[in-house]
């Protein structure tokens, strides 16, 4: 298996992260995320009370394959905030934990006062 | 197929041998691994580059072969 990521599948992940402040690259939706790693993540963003936008890579193998290739990352969830990858499940959760991830967005202007 | 964890702490030590490296495996399937690995290598790197020096590592493995791994890196004090 190689990531591959072609020439569409980029403009759309250059457009998606440029056009939303926060957005997560999730399996399955927030309302029902398809893995706990996903979960995690979205609960978090929740409990910061983030609006984010939310990508469910799981609706076609090219956006999958193509946002590991995107990120150089080999996991999904994947974490932007306006336009900076930020990491995946173990460093949001670490972020969240240390108080980094809120100051964070506070500094990004996307997390309501 | 999973990965043995005497696999993923070989290939950690070739790439980081003066790392502290504690291999967890989770649920004792050998598919769901807990790392938490100490290395010099990762002072003044983001968190981000630091979990891309380990994935490298494991030499492509995460994502595939390694579904399940929490990863936590440190720089040792």
């Amino acid at each position: 298996m190689t990531d591959t990521l072609d020439a569409e599948v980029r403009a759309f992940l250059d457009k998606t992260v440029s056009e939303n402040p926060v957005v997560l690259f999730m399996k399955g939706v927030p309302d029902k995320p398809g893995c706990g790693f996903s979960a995690t993540v979205v609960q978090i963003l929740d409990h910061l009370g983030v609006d984010f936008g939310a990508v469910n890579v799981l609706q076609s193998d090219a956006l999958r394959q193509g946002i590991k290739a995107y990120s150089d990352w080999p996991t999904i969830p994947q974490l932007y905030v306006k336009g900076e990858f930020i990491g995946g499940c173990d460093i949001v959760r670490e972020m969240y934990q240390s108080g980094e991830l809120k100051t964070l967005l506070a500094d990004h202007g996307v997390l309501a006062a | 197929m999973p990965m043995a964890s005497d696999e993923i702490e070989t290939r950690l030590k070739r790439a980081f041998p003066d790392a502290t490296i504690v291999v967890d495996d989770l649920a004792g399937d050998g598919d769901h691994y807990k790392v938490r690995i100490s290395a010099a290598a990762f002072a003044g790197l983001t968190r981000v580059r630091q979990h891309k020096l380990v994935y490298e590592a494991l030499g492509g493995a995460m994502g595939g072969e390694l579904h399940a791994l929490a990863l936590e890196t440190l720089t040792p004090p």
